[in-house]
Protein backbone atom coordinates (compact mmCIF):
# COMPACT_ATOMS: atom_id res chain seq x y z
CA UNK A 1 0.00 0.00 0.00
CA UNK A 2 2.32 2.63 1.27
CA UNK A 3 5.81 3.11 -0.82
CA UNK A 4 6.94 6.63 0.80
CA UNK A 5 10.57 5.58 -0.94
CA UNK A 6 9.16 6.65 -4.45
CA UNK A 7 8.29 10.03 -3.83
CA UNK A 8 11.67 11.45 -3.44
CA UNK A 9 11.93 12.47 -7.12
CA UNK A 10 8.49 13.52 -7.62
CA UNK A 11 7.84 17.19 -6.62
CA UNK A 12 7.05 17.98 -3.06
CA UNK A 13 3.09 17.27 -2.34
CA UNK A 14 1.44 20.16 0.13
CA UNK A 15 -1.64 19.04 0.83
CA UNK A 16 -4.81 22.08 0.85
CA UNK A 17 -3.88 25.36 -1.18
CA UNK A 18 -1.28 23.81 -3.64
CA UNK A 19 -1.38 25.81 -7.26
CA UNK A 20 -3.57 24.64 -9.54
CA UNK A 21 -1.91 23.40 -12.50
CA UNK A 22 0.84 20.75 -11.11
CA UNK A 23 -0.07 17.17 -11.89
CA UNK A 24 -1.83 15.60 -9.72
CA UNK A 25 -2.23 11.88 -11.37
CA UNK A 26 0.00 10.32 -13.72
CA UNK A 27 -1.24 7.47 -16.28
CA UNK A 28 1.87 6.13 -18.70
CA UNK A 29 0.72 3.74 -21.32
CA UNK A 30 -1.65 1.78 -19.07
CA UNK A 31 -3.14 -1.61 -20.79
CA UNK A 32 -5.50 -3.92 -19.15
CA UNK A 33 -6.05 -7.03 -21.11
CA UNK A 34 -8.45 -10.00 -19.03
CA UNK A 35 -6.32 -13.08 -18.85
CA UNK A 36 -9.81 -15.13 -19.14
CA UNK A 37 -10.82 -14.46 -22.00
CA UNK A 38 -7.77 -12.69 -23.68
CA UNK A 39 -9.85 -9.55 -24.51
CA UNK A 40 -7.79 -6.73 -24.91
CA UNK A 41 -9.86 -3.96 -22.86
CA UNK A 42 -7.76 -1.05 -22.44
CA UNK A 43 -4.64 0.00 -24.82
CA UNK A 44 -1.47 2.26 -24.37
CA UNK A 45 -3.47 4.84 -22.43
CA UNK A 46 -1.49 8.03 -21.20
CA UNK A 47 -3.07 11.07 -19.34
CA UNK A 48 -2.11 13.45 -16.96
CA UNK A 49 -4.69 15.35 -15.19
CA UNK A 50 -3.96 18.79 -12.95
CA UNK A 51 -4.52 19.87 -9.92
CA UNK A 52 -7.72 21.21 -9.79
CA UNK A 53 -8.98 20.50 -13.44
CA UNK A 54 -12.57 18.77 -14.15
CA UNK A 55 -12.03 16.24 -17.17
CA UNK A 56 -14.28 13.97 -18.31
CA UNK A 57 -14.17 10.54 -20.56
CA UNK A 58 -16.56 9.81 -22.83
CA UNK A 59 -17.11 7.16 -25.17
CA UNK A 60 -19.21 4.47 -26.50
CA UNK A 61 -20.12 1.08 -24.39
CA UNK A 62 -17.18 -1.08 -24.53
CA UNK A 63 -14.60 1.14 -24.73
CA UNK A 64 -12.95 0.58 -21.58
CA UNK A 65 -13.90 3.82 -19.98
CA UNK A 66 -14.93 1.55 -16.52
CA UNK A 67 -12.25 -0.06 -16.65
CA UNK A 68 -10.01 3.08 -16.96
CA UNK A 69 -11.74 4.07 -14.09
CA UNK A 70 -11.55 0.71 -11.53
CA UNK A 71 -7.88 0.68 -12.60
CA UNK A 72 -7.31 4.36 -11.52
CA UNK A 73 -9.32 3.62 -8.09
CA UNK A 74 -7.06 0.80 -7.42
CA UNK A 75 -9.93 -1.49 -8.11
CA UNK A 76 -8.34 -3.57 -10.94
CA UNK A 77 -4.46 -3.90 -11.30
CA UNK A 78 -3.43 -2.81 -15.02
CA UNK A 79 -1.34 -5.37 -17.12
CA UNK A 80 0.79 -2.97 -18.24
CA UNK A 81 1.92 0.69 -17.58
CA UNK A 82 1.77 2.98 -14.71
CA UNK A 83 -0.33 5.15 -12.36
CA UNK A 84 0.99 7.55 -9.88
CA UNK A 85 -1.05 9.78 -7.97
CA UNK A 86 -0.06 12.51 -6.03
CA UNK A 87 3.89 10.66 -6.71
CA UNK A 88 2.90 7.23 -4.97
CA UNK A 89 1.99 4.80 -7.39
CA UNK A 90 -1.36 3.17 -7.11
CA UNK A 91 -1.19 -0.50 -5.65
CA UNK A 92 -4.91 -0.38 -4.25
CA UNK A 93 -8.16 1.41 -3.06
CA UNK A 94 -6.48 4.55 -1.26
CA UNK A 95 -7.10 7.58 1.12
CA UNK A 96 -7.14 10.22 -1.10
CA UNK A 97 -9.20 8.82 -4.22
CA UNK A 98 -12.94 9.78 -3.79
CA UNK A 99 -15.11 7.68 -5.93
CA UNK A 100 -18.85 7.95 -6.94
CA UNK A 101 -21.24 5.63 -8.62
CA UNK A 102 -23.99 6.00 -10.83
CA UNK A 103 -26.05 4.26 -7.48
CA UNK A 104 -25.75 6.96 -4.59
CA UNK A 105 -25.18 2.84 -2.41
CA UNK A 106 -26.47 4.49 1.07
CA UNK A 107 -26.98 1.72 3.34
CA UNK A 108 -30.65 1.60 5.10
CA UNK A 109 -29.37 0.84 8.36
CA UNK A 110 -27.18 3.38 9.19
CA UNK A 111 -28.49 7.25 9.43
CA UNK A 112 -27.72 10.31 6.57
CA UNK A 113 -25.21 10.75 9.11
CA UNK A 114 -23.65 7.45 9.61
CA UNK A 115 -23.07 7.07 5.82
CA UNK A 116 -21.17 9.79 5.28
CA UNK A 117 -18.46 8.64 8.26
CA UNK A 118 -18.46 5.04 7.08
CA UNK A 119 -15.11 5.29 5.31
CA UNK A 120 -13.44 6.93 8.37
CA UNK A 121 -15.34 4.13 10.30
CA UNK A 122 -13.80 1.58 8.13
CA UNK A 123 -10.37 3.16 8.18
CA UNK A 124 -9.68 4.61 11.91
CA UNK A 125 -12.55 3.26 13.49
CA UNK A 126 -15.71 4.39 15.44
CA UNK A 127 -14.15 6.64 17.85
CA UNK A 128 -12.83 8.73 14.71
CA UNK A 129 -15.96 8.51 12.83
CA UNK A 130 -17.62 10.03 16.17
CA UNK A 131 -14.84 13.12 15.69
CA UNK A 132 -15.66 13.43 11.88
CA UNK A 133 -19.34 14.15 12.72
CA UNK A 134 -18.66 17.47 13.22
CA UNK A 135 -17.14 17.94 9.63
CA UNK A 136 -19.81 15.88 8.36
CA UNK A 137 -22.19 18.11 9.55
CA UNK A 138 -20.62 20.84 7.36
CA UNK A 139 -20.42 19.08 4.46
CA UNK A 140 -24.07 18.05 4.58
CA UNK A 141 -24.24 22.13 5.08
CA UNK A 142 -22.26 22.69 1.49
CA UNK A 143 -24.61 20.64 -0.43
CA UNK A 144 -28.01 21.61 0.79
CA UNK A 145 -28.96 18.77 3.40
CA UNK A 146 -28.95 20.26 6.90
CA UNK A 147 -31.46 19.17 9.37
CA UNK A 148 -31.39 15.36 7.32
CA UNK A 149 -28.45 14.26 9.11
CA UNK A 150 -30.42 11.88 11.07
CA UNK A 151 -32.85 10.73 8.83
CA UNK A 152 -32.47 7.35 7.26
CA UNK A 153 -31.88 6.60 3.23
CA UNK A 154 -35.40 5.13 3.19
CA UNK A 155 -36.55 8.95 3.32
CA UNK A 156 -34.26 10.82 0.71
CA UNK A 157 -35.10 11.32 -2.94
CA UNK A 158 -32.87 10.35 -5.60
CA UNK A 159 -31.14 13.66 -5.74
CA UNK A 160 -30.46 13.92 -1.78
CA UNK A 161 -29.35 10.39 -1.43
CA UNK A 162 -26.71 11.08 -4.56
CA UNK A 163 -25.84 14.67 -1.92
CA UNK A 164 -25.37 12.55 0.43
CA UNK A 165 -23.06 9.84 -1.01
CA UNK A 166 -21.04 13.43 -2.42
CA UNK A 167 -20.36 14.03 1.08
CA UNK A 168 -19.76 10.90 1.93
CA UNK A 169 -17.10 11.13 -1.09
CA UNK A 170 -15.53 14.33 0.68
CA UNK A 171 -15.37 12.95 4.16
CA UNK A 172 -11.89 11.76 3.51
CA UNK A 173 -10.88 15.01 2.09
CA UNK A 174 -9.36 13.16 -1.38
CA UNK A 175 -7.14 14.53 -3.65
CA UNK A 176 -8.96 13.44 -6.92
CA UNK A 177 -12.69 12.92 -7.80
CA UNK A 178 -13.34 9.92 -9.67
CA UNK A 179 -17.10 9.82 -10.87
CA UNK A 180 -18.68 7.04 -12.37
CA UNK A 181 -21.89 8.18 -14.27
CA UNK A 182 -22.84 9.72 -10.80
CA UNK A 183 -26.40 11.80 -11.63
CA UNK A 184 -27.06 9.88 -14.61
CA UNK A 185 -29.74 7.49 -12.63
CA UNK A 186 -31.71 10.98 -12.07
CA UNK A 187 -34.64 12.86 -13.79
CA UNK A 188 -32.82 15.79 -16.41
CA UNK A 189 -34.00 18.78 -14.17
CA UNK A 190 -31.99 17.32 -10.95
CA UNK A 191 -28.99 16.02 -12.96
CA UNK A 192 -28.85 19.77 -14.17
CA UNK A 193 -28.73 21.28 -11.17
CA UNK A 194 -26.74 18.77 -9.33
CA UNK A 195 -24.28 19.01 -12.69
CA UNK A 196 -23.69 22.56 -11.42
CA UNK A 197 -23.60 21.62 -7.52
CA UNK A 198 -20.58 19.58 -8.48
CA UNK A 199 -18.86 22.46 -9.99
CA UNK A 200 -19.43 24.45 -7.33
CA UNK A 201 -18.01 22.21 -4.80
CA UNK A 202 -15.00 21.19 -7.52
CA UNK A 203 -14.38 24.93 -7.80
CA UNK A 204 -14.60 25.96 -3.65
CA UNK A 205 -12.35 22.71 -2.74
CA UNK A 206 -9.94 23.24 -5.92
CA UNK A 207 -10.68 19.13 -6.59
CA UNK A 208 -9.27 17.65 -8.97
CA UNK A 209 -12.22 15.44 -11.03
CA UNK A 210 -12.36 12.82 -13.54
CA UNK A 211 -15.44 12.10 -14.63
CA UNK A 212 -17.37 9.06 -16.65
CA UNK A 213 -20.31 9.90 -18.95
CA UNK A 214 -22.34 8.83 -21.80
CA UNK A 215 -23.93 12.55 -22.00
CA UNK A 216 -21.72 14.70 -24.66
CA UNK A 217 -23.55 17.98 -23.10
CA UNK A 218 -22.43 16.87 -19.37
CA UNK A 219 -18.88 16.54 -20.39
CA UNK A 220 -19.02 19.71 -21.86
CA UNK A 221 -20.81 21.88 -19.55
CA UNK A 222 -18.27 20.51 -17.02
CA UNK A 223 -14.93 19.75 -18.35
CA UNK A 224 -11.55 21.48 -18.99
CA UNK A 225 -10.45 18.57 -20.96
CA UNK A 226 -12.89 15.90 -22.37
CA UNK A 227 -11.27 12.46 -23.16
CA UNK A 228 -12.77 10.86 -26.19
CA UNK A 229 -12.49 7.08 -26.17
CA UNK A 230 -12.65 4.30 -28.90
CA UNK A 231 -13.65 0.58 -28.44
CA UNK A 232 -12.05 -2.53 -29.27
CA UNK A 233 -9.59 -2.23 -27.94
CA UNK A 234 -10.06 0.49 -25.45
CA UNK A 235 -8.27 3.30 -26.31
CA UNK A 236 -8.04 7.14 -25.98
CA UNK A 237 -8.56 9.04 -29.61
CA UNK A 238 -8.40 12.49 -28.92
CA UNK A 239 -8.52 14.87 -26.45
CA UNK A 240 -10.65 17.69 -26.43
CA UNK A 241 -10.14 20.93 -24.53
CA UNK A 242 -12.96 23.03 -23.62
CA UNK A 243 -12.76 26.80 -22.67
CA UNK A 244 -15.42 28.19 -22.19
CA UNK A 245 -15.18 30.73 -18.76
CA UNK A 246 -15.59 29.48 -15.09
CA UNK A 247 -17.86 29.69 -14.01
CA UNK A 248 -20.18 27.41 -16.24
CA UNK A 249 -23.85 28.04 -16.13
CA UNK A 250 -26.96 26.18 -18.11
CA UNK A 251 -27.52 29.25 -20.49
CA UNK A 252 -24.02 28.29 -21.68
CA UNK A 253 -25.94 25.32 -23.57
CA UNK A 254 -26.93 28.11 -25.97
CA UNK A 255 -23.95 29.43 -27.23
CA UNK A 256 -22.37 28.57 -30.82
CA UNK A 257 -19.53 27.70 -28.86
CA UNK A 258 -21.18 25.10 -26.69
CA UNK A 259 -23.00 23.53 -30.02
CA UNK A 260 -20.13 23.45 -31.99
CA UNK A 261 -18.10 21.48 -29.44
CA UNK A 262 -20.88 19.03 -28.83
CA UNK A 263 -21.14 18.40 -32.39
CA UNK A 264 -17.60 17.69 -32.59
CA UNK A 265 -17.18 15.24 -30.32
CA UNK A 266 -20.51 13.44 -31.72
CA UNK A 267 -18.18 13.49 -34.76
CA UNK A 268 -15.38 11.70 -33.15
CA UNK A 269 -17.85 8.93 -31.25
CA UNK A 270 -19.99 8.39 -34.80
CA UNK A 271 -16.36 7.65 -36.63
CA UNK A 272 -15.51 5.57 -33.80
CA UNK A 273 -18.89 3.94 -33.88
CA UNK A 274 -17.96 3.02 -37.97
CA UNK A 275 -14.48 1.56 -36.70
CA UNK B 1 -46.44 23.37 -12.50
CA UNK B 2 -48.50 26.57 -13.10
CA UNK B 3 -47.48 25.65 -17.34
CA UNK B 4 -49.36 22.24 -16.52
CA UNK B 5 -51.89 23.69 -15.05
CA UNK B 6 -52.79 25.86 -17.99
CA UNK B 7 -52.52 23.72 -20.76
CA UNK B 8 -54.61 21.39 -18.89
CA UNK B 9 -57.57 23.61 -18.58
CA UNK B 10 -57.30 24.67 -21.54
CA UNK B 11 -57.93 20.77 -23.13
CA UNK B 12 -60.52 20.58 -21.36
CA UNK B 13 -62.71 23.16 -21.90
CA UNK B 14 -62.14 22.59 -25.08
CA UNK B 15 -63.12 19.11 -25.04
CA UNK B 16 -66.05 19.68 -22.84
CA UNK B 17 -68.45 21.50 -24.60
CA UNK B 18 -67.76 18.97 -27.98
CA UNK B 19 -69.94 16.59 -25.74
CA UNK B 20 -72.44 18.95 -24.97
CA UNK B 21 -74.22 22.19 -27.07
CA UNK B 22 -70.97 22.31 -29.61
CA UNK B 23 -69.63 26.10 -30.82
CA UNK B 24 -72.38 28.24 -28.59
CA UNK B 25 -70.38 26.71 -25.45
CA UNK B 26 -66.91 26.39 -26.72
CA UNK B 27 -66.77 30.52 -27.54
CA UNK B 28 -68.80 30.80 -23.73
CA UNK B 29 -66.48 29.00 -21.68
CA UNK B 30 -63.39 31.39 -23.47
CA UNK B 31 -64.62 34.77 -23.13
CA UNK B 32 -66.45 34.15 -19.69
CA UNK B 33 -64.06 33.44 -17.04
CA UNK B 34 -65.89 31.16 -14.46
CA UNK B 35 -68.18 29.42 -16.19
CA UNK B 36 -71.68 28.60 -15.95
CA UNK B 37 -72.81 26.92 -12.33
CA UNK B 38 -72.49 23.01 -13.57
CA UNK B 39 -68.79 23.95 -15.89
CA UNK B 40 -67.29 25.23 -12.58
CA UNK B 41 -68.12 22.62 -10.59
CA UNK B 42 -65.31 20.71 -9.05
CA UNK B 43 -64.95 17.13 -10.31
CA UNK B 44 -65.42 14.83 -7.81
CA UNK B 45 -66.08 11.87 -8.37
CA UNK B 46 -66.24 8.36 -6.65
CA UNK B 47 -63.95 5.16 -7.45
CA UNK B 48 -65.89 2.48 -7.85
CA UNK B 49 -64.15 -0.53 -5.50
CA UNK B 50 -66.31 -4.12 -5.21
CA UNK B 51 -68.04 -4.90 -2.27
CA UNK B 52 -66.23 -8.02 -1.71
CA UNK B 53 -62.67 -6.06 -1.23
CA UNK B 54 -64.47 -3.63 0.74
CA UNK B 55 -64.93 -5.99 3.56
CA UNK B 56 -62.82 -5.38 6.88
CA UNK B 57 -60.21 -7.69 7.77
CA UNK B 58 -61.96 -8.89 11.01
CA UNK B 59 -65.41 -9.62 9.15
CA UNK B 60 -64.13 -11.21 6.51
CA UNK B 61 -61.92 -13.88 8.67
CA UNK B 62 -65.32 -14.05 10.72
CA UNK B 63 -67.08 -15.17 8.09
CA UNK B 64 -64.85 -17.78 6.32
CA UNK B 65 -64.38 -19.36 10.10
CA UNK B 66 -68.29 -19.34 10.55
CA UNK B 67 -68.57 -20.95 7.07
CA UNK B 68 -65.96 -23.55 8.18
CA UNK B 69 -67.51 -24.42 11.25
CA UNK B 70 -71.12 -24.24 9.89
CA UNK B 71 -69.83 -27.08 7.02
CA UNK B 72 -68.48 -28.78 9.14
CA UNK B 73 -71.25 -29.60 11.78
CA UNK B 74 -73.39 -29.96 8.79
CA UNK B 75 -71.50 -32.91 7.70
CA UNK B 76 -71.44 -34.38 11.30
CA UNK B 77 -75.05 -34.08 12.10
CA UNK B 78 -76.62 -35.24 8.46
CA UNK B 79 -73.93 -38.51 9.33
CA UNK B 80 -71.94 -37.95 6.07
CA UNK B 81 -69.25 -38.72 8.49
CA UNK B 82 -69.04 -41.06 11.30
CA UNK B 83 -68.43 -39.18 14.63
CA UNK B 84 -65.01 -42.03 15.48
CA UNK B 85 -63.37 -40.05 12.20
CA UNK B 86 -65.15 -36.32 12.73
CA UNK B 87 -65.81 -35.29 16.25
CA UNK B 88 -68.40 -32.46 15.75
CA UNK B 89 -67.18 -28.84 16.25
CA UNK B 90 -68.95 -29.02 19.78
CA UNK B 91 -67.37 -32.05 20.88
CA UNK B 92 -64.07 -30.50 19.63
CA UNK B 93 -64.54 -27.53 21.61
CA UNK B 94 -65.44 -28.76 24.90
CA UNK B 95 -62.22 -30.74 24.70
CA UNK B 96 -60.34 -28.29 23.60
CA UNK B 97 -61.77 -26.48 27.09
CA UNK B 98 -60.93 -29.81 28.92
CA UNK B 99 -57.06 -29.58 28.11
CA UNK B 100 -56.96 -25.80 28.14
CA UNK B 101 -57.96 -26.28 32.05
CA UNK B 102 -55.71 -28.97 32.12
CA UNK B 103 -52.73 -26.81 31.09
CA UNK B 104 -53.69 -23.73 33.44
CA UNK B 105 -54.13 -26.29 36.36
CA UNK B 106 -51.00 -27.79 35.95
CA UNK B 107 -52.46 -31.11 35.18
CA UNK B 108 -50.24 -33.91 33.25
CA UNK B 109 -50.47 -32.02 29.76
CA UNK B 110 -48.18 -29.20 31.10
CA UNK B 111 -44.91 -31.12 31.72
CA UNK B 112 -45.58 -32.81 28.22
CA UNK B 113 -46.11 -29.51 26.55
CA UNK B 114 -42.70 -28.50 28.73
CA UNK B 115 -41.04 -31.13 27.17
CA UNK B 116 -41.74 -30.01 23.55
CA UNK B 117 -41.38 -26.38 23.96
CA UNK B 118 -37.89 -27.06 25.39
CA UNK B 119 -37.36 -29.96 22.63
CA UNK B 120 -38.60 -27.05 20.06
CA UNK B 121 -35.96 -24.44 21.27
CA UNK B 122 -32.92 -25.74 21.44
CA UNK B 123 -33.44 -27.67 18.46
CA UNK B 124 -33.67 -24.00 16.76
CA UNK B 125 -31.18 -22.68 18.71
CA UNK B 126 -29.14 -25.53 17.60
CA UNK B 127 -30.09 -25.14 13.81
CA UNK B 128 -29.87 -21.07 14.04
CA UNK B 129 -26.17 -22.24 15.38
CA UNK B 130 -25.33 -24.36 12.99
CA UNK B 131 -27.10 -23.19 9.94
CA UNK B 132 -25.67 -19.81 10.37
CA UNK B 133 -22.12 -20.56 10.64
CA UNK B 134 -21.98 -23.31 7.70
CA UNK B 135 -24.09 -20.24 6.13
CA UNK B 136 -21.50 -17.88 6.21
CA UNK B 137 -18.88 -20.70 5.22
CA UNK B 138 -20.79 -21.23 1.90
CA UNK B 139 -21.49 -17.53 1.51
CA UNK B 140 -18.67 -16.25 2.00
CA UNK B 141 -15.77 -18.54 0.86
CA UNK B 142 -15.39 -20.17 -2.62
CA UNK B 143 -13.65 -23.43 -0.56
CA UNK B 144 -17.61 -23.43 1.10
CA UNK B 145 -19.51 -22.83 -1.92
CA UNK B 146 -17.53 -25.12 -4.17
CA UNK B 147 -16.68 -28.36 -1.41
CA UNK B 148 -19.29 -28.01 1.00
CA UNK B 149 -22.81 -26.58 -0.63
CA UNK B 150 -22.72 -29.44 -3.34
CA UNK B 151 -22.92 -32.09 -0.05
CA UNK B 152 -25.41 -29.45 2.20
CA UNK B 153 -27.53 -30.00 -1.43
CA UNK B 154 -27.38 -33.33 -1.51
CA UNK B 155 -28.61 -33.74 2.49
CA UNK B 156 -31.29 -31.67 1.94
CA UNK B 157 -32.91 -33.82 -0.83
CA UNK B 158 -32.93 -36.73 1.36
CA UNK B 159 -36.15 -37.40 3.32
CA UNK B 160 -34.84 -35.77 6.40
CA UNK B 161 -37.52 -37.55 8.84
CA UNK B 162 -36.25 -41.16 7.78
CA UNK B 163 -33.41 -40.10 9.75
CA UNK B 164 -35.37 -40.41 12.81
CA UNK B 165 -34.89 -44.06 14.09
CA UNK B 166 -31.16 -43.10 13.71
CA UNK B 167 -31.05 -40.52 16.24
CA UNK B 168 -32.82 -42.50 18.62
CA UNK B 169 -30.74 -45.31 18.62
CA UNK B 170 -27.79 -42.93 18.49
CA UNK B 171 -29.45 -40.45 21.06
CA UNK B 172 -31.87 -42.48 22.97
CA UNK B 173 -35.50 -41.83 23.58
CA UNK B 174 -35.24 -39.12 25.95
CA UNK B 175 -35.40 -35.33 24.47
CA UNK B 176 -31.95 -35.38 22.84
CA UNK B 177 -33.04 -37.58 19.73
CA UNK B 178 -36.17 -35.24 19.18
CA UNK B 179 -33.74 -32.04 19.48
CA UNK B 180 -31.09 -33.87 17.38
CA UNK B 181 -34.30 -34.33 14.10
CA UNK B 182 -35.74 -30.60 15.05
CA UNK B 183 -32.58 -29.05 14.28
CA UNK B 184 -31.70 -31.41 11.16
CA UNK B 185 -34.36 -29.90 9.57
CA UNK B 186 -34.47 -26.14 10.55
CA UNK B 187 -30.79 -26.22 9.51
CA UNK B 188 -31.16 -26.24 5.98
CA UNK B 189 -33.08 -23.15 5.33
CA UNK B 190 -31.05 -21.20 7.52
CA UNK B 191 -28.11 -22.27 5.64
CA UNK B 192 -29.63 -21.68 2.39
CA UNK B 193 -31.06 -18.08 3.65
CA UNK B 194 -27.68 -17.25 5.13
CA UNK B 195 -25.49 -18.03 1.86
CA UNK B 196 -28.46 -16.11 -0.36
CA UNK B 197 -28.09 -13.12 2.28
CA UNK B 198 -24.27 -13.23 1.94
CA UNK B 199 -24.84 -12.93 -2.23
CA UNK B 200 -27.50 -10.20 -1.95
CA UNK B 201 -25.40 -7.06 -1.60
CA UNK B 202 -25.25 -5.34 -4.37
CA UNK B 203 -22.37 -4.80 -7.14
CA UNK B 204 -22.44 -1.31 -6.08
CA UNK B 205 -21.97 -2.20 -2.25
CA UNK B 206 -19.28 -4.16 -3.03
CA UNK B 207 -17.42 -1.62 -4.45
CA UNK B 208 -17.91 0.95 -2.33
CA UNK B 209 -16.25 -1.14 0.15
CA UNK B 210 -13.18 -1.90 -1.71
CA UNK B 211 -12.94 2.05 -2.31
CA UNK B 212 -13.07 2.39 1.32
CA UNK B 213 -10.13 -0.17 2.06
CA UNK B 214 -12.14 -2.45 3.92
CA UNK B 215 -11.28 -5.34 5.50
CA UNK B 216 -12.92 -8.66 3.84
CA UNK B 217 -14.32 -9.22 7.98
CA UNK B 218 -15.47 -5.63 7.95
CA UNK B 219 -16.78 -5.86 4.34
CA UNK B 220 -18.90 -9.46 5.87
CA UNK B 221 -20.24 -7.59 9.38
CA UNK B 222 -20.43 -3.99 8.29
CA UNK B 223 -22.20 -4.89 4.81
CA UNK B 224 -22.93 -8.09 3.84
CA UNK B 225 -24.56 -9.31 7.12
CA UNK B 226 -26.84 -6.57 7.29
CA UNK B 227 -27.84 -6.37 3.68
CA UNK B 228 -28.70 -10.27 3.73
CA UNK B 229 -31.07 -9.62 7.03
CA UNK B 230 -33.94 -10.02 5.39
CA UNK B 231 -32.74 -13.17 3.19
CA UNK B 232 -31.13 -14.81 6.94
CA UNK B 233 -34.53 -14.30 8.64
CA UNK B 234 -36.77 -15.44 5.72
CA UNK B 235 -34.83 -19.54 6.08
CA UNK B 236 -35.31 -18.54 10.21
CA UNK B 237 -38.76 -18.56 9.40
CA UNK B 238 -38.96 -21.45 7.37
CA UNK B 239 -36.09 -23.24 9.72
CA UNK B 240 -39.31 -22.03 12.63
CA UNK B 241 -41.74 -24.04 10.29
CA UNK B 242 -39.27 -26.82 10.48
CA UNK B 243 -38.45 -27.07 13.96
CA UNK B 244 -42.06 -27.70 15.19
CA UNK B 245 -42.40 -30.59 12.82
CA UNK B 246 -38.91 -32.20 13.53
CA UNK B 247 -39.89 -31.82 17.69
CA UNK B 248 -43.33 -33.85 16.55
CA UNK B 249 -42.10 -36.13 14.34
CA UNK B 250 -39.29 -37.09 16.65
CA UNK B 251 -41.90 -37.86 19.43
CA UNK B 252 -43.83 -39.98 17.36
CA UNK B 253 -41.53 -41.68 16.27
CA UNK B 254 -39.10 -42.25 19.71
CA UNK B 255 -41.45 -42.15 21.86
CA UNK B 256 -40.92 -39.79 25.15
CA UNK B 257 -43.20 -37.92 27.22
CA UNK B 258 -43.89 -35.04 24.58
CA UNK B 259 -46.80 -33.20 23.20
CA UNK B 260 -46.56 -35.29 20.36
CA UNK B 261 -46.67 -38.78 22.57
CA UNK B 262 -49.95 -37.58 24.17
CA UNK B 263 -51.88 -37.25 20.56
CA UNK B 264 -50.15 -40.79 19.53
CA UNK B 265 -51.93 -42.18 22.51
CA UNK B 266 -55.09 -40.68 22.11
CA UNK B 267 -55.24 -41.45 18.49
CA UNK B 268 -54.48 -45.19 19.19
CA UNK B 269 -57.51 -44.75 21.61
CA UNK B 270 -59.59 -43.32 18.79
CA UNK B 271 -60.24 -40.45 20.84
CA UNK B 272 -60.34 -38.03 17.80
CA UNK B 273 -61.23 -35.01 19.71
CA UNK B 274 -58.73 -34.90 22.28
CA UNK B 275 -56.45 -35.20 18.77
CA UNK B 276 -58.01 -32.04 17.38
CA UNK B 277 -57.62 -30.18 20.42
CA UNK B 278 -54.20 -30.95 21.19
CA UNK B 279 -52.68 -30.86 17.55
CA UNK B 280 -54.56 -26.74 17.81
CA UNK B 281 -52.20 -26.14 20.96
CA UNK B 282 -49.58 -27.67 19.24
CA UNK B 283 -50.14 -25.46 16.20
CA UNK B 284 -50.42 -22.15 19.14
CA UNK B 285 -46.74 -23.04 20.08
CA UNK B 286 -45.85 -22.66 16.37
CA UNK B 287 -47.04 -19.83 15.59
CA UNK B 288 -46.06 -18.50 18.64
CA UNK B 289 -42.50 -19.39 17.41
CA UNK B 290 -43.10 -17.79 14.25
CA UNK B 291 -44.41 -14.55 15.90
CA UNK B 292 -41.10 -14.51 17.61
CA UNK B 293 -38.99 -14.64 14.40
CA UNK B 294 -40.96 -12.29 12.55
CA UNK B 295 -41.09 -9.51 15.62
CA UNK B 296 -37.32 -10.14 15.74
CA UNK B 297 -37.13 -9.31 12.10
CA UNK B 298 -39.08 -6.05 12.36
CA UNK B 299 -37.18 -4.76 15.34
CA UNK B 300 -33.72 -5.76 13.35
CA UNK B 301 -34.38 -4.89 9.80
CA UNK B 302 -36.37 -1.64 10.59
CA UNK B 303 -35.66 -0.80 7.17
CA UNK B 304 -37.20 -3.09 5.05
CA UNK B 305 -40.83 -2.50 4.19
CA UNK B 306 -43.44 -5.33 5.37
CA UNK B 307 -44.16 -7.44 2.48
CA UNK B 308 -44.92 -10.30 4.67
CA UNK B 309 -48.58 -9.74 6.20
CA UNK B 310 -51.32 -7.04 6.60
CA UNK B 311 -50.06 -5.11 3.24
CA UNK B 312 -53.86 -4.62 2.52
CA UNK B 313 -54.30 -3.22 5.94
Amino acid sequence: MSAPATAASEPTITAGEAPTGEPVYQLGNVGKTYARNEVVALEDVSLTLNRGSFSSVIGSSGCGKSTLLKIMAGLIPPSTGRVVLQGRPVTGPRRDIGMMFQQATLFPWKTTIENIVLPIEIRDGRAAAAKAREQAQELLAVVGLEGFADVYPNELSGGMAQRASICRMLITEPAVLLLDEPFSALDELSRDMMNMELQRICMERHATAFLVTHSIAEAVILSDDIYVMKPRPGRLAEIVSVDLPRPRTLDMITTPKFGTTVDYIRGLLDKGEAL
Amino acid sequence: MSDANTTGEGSSSAKTPASGVPGIAATAAAVIPVPSSDHGADTVWVEQISFIDRVPRAVSMAFVFVVFIGLWQLSTSLGLVSPIILPTPGETFADMVFVGKNLLSGGYMLPALWITVKEVIYGFALAIAIGFSLGVLVGETVFGERAIMPYLVAIDTMPKVAFAPLFVAWLGFGIESKVALAAFIATFPIVVGTAAGLHAADENARMLFKTMGASRLQTLIKMKLPSGLPQIFTGLKIGAVGVMAGAITGEFLGGGKGFGELIRVAASQLQTPRVFSLILYLSLLGLALYALVTATQRRVVFWQKDTVMGSHD
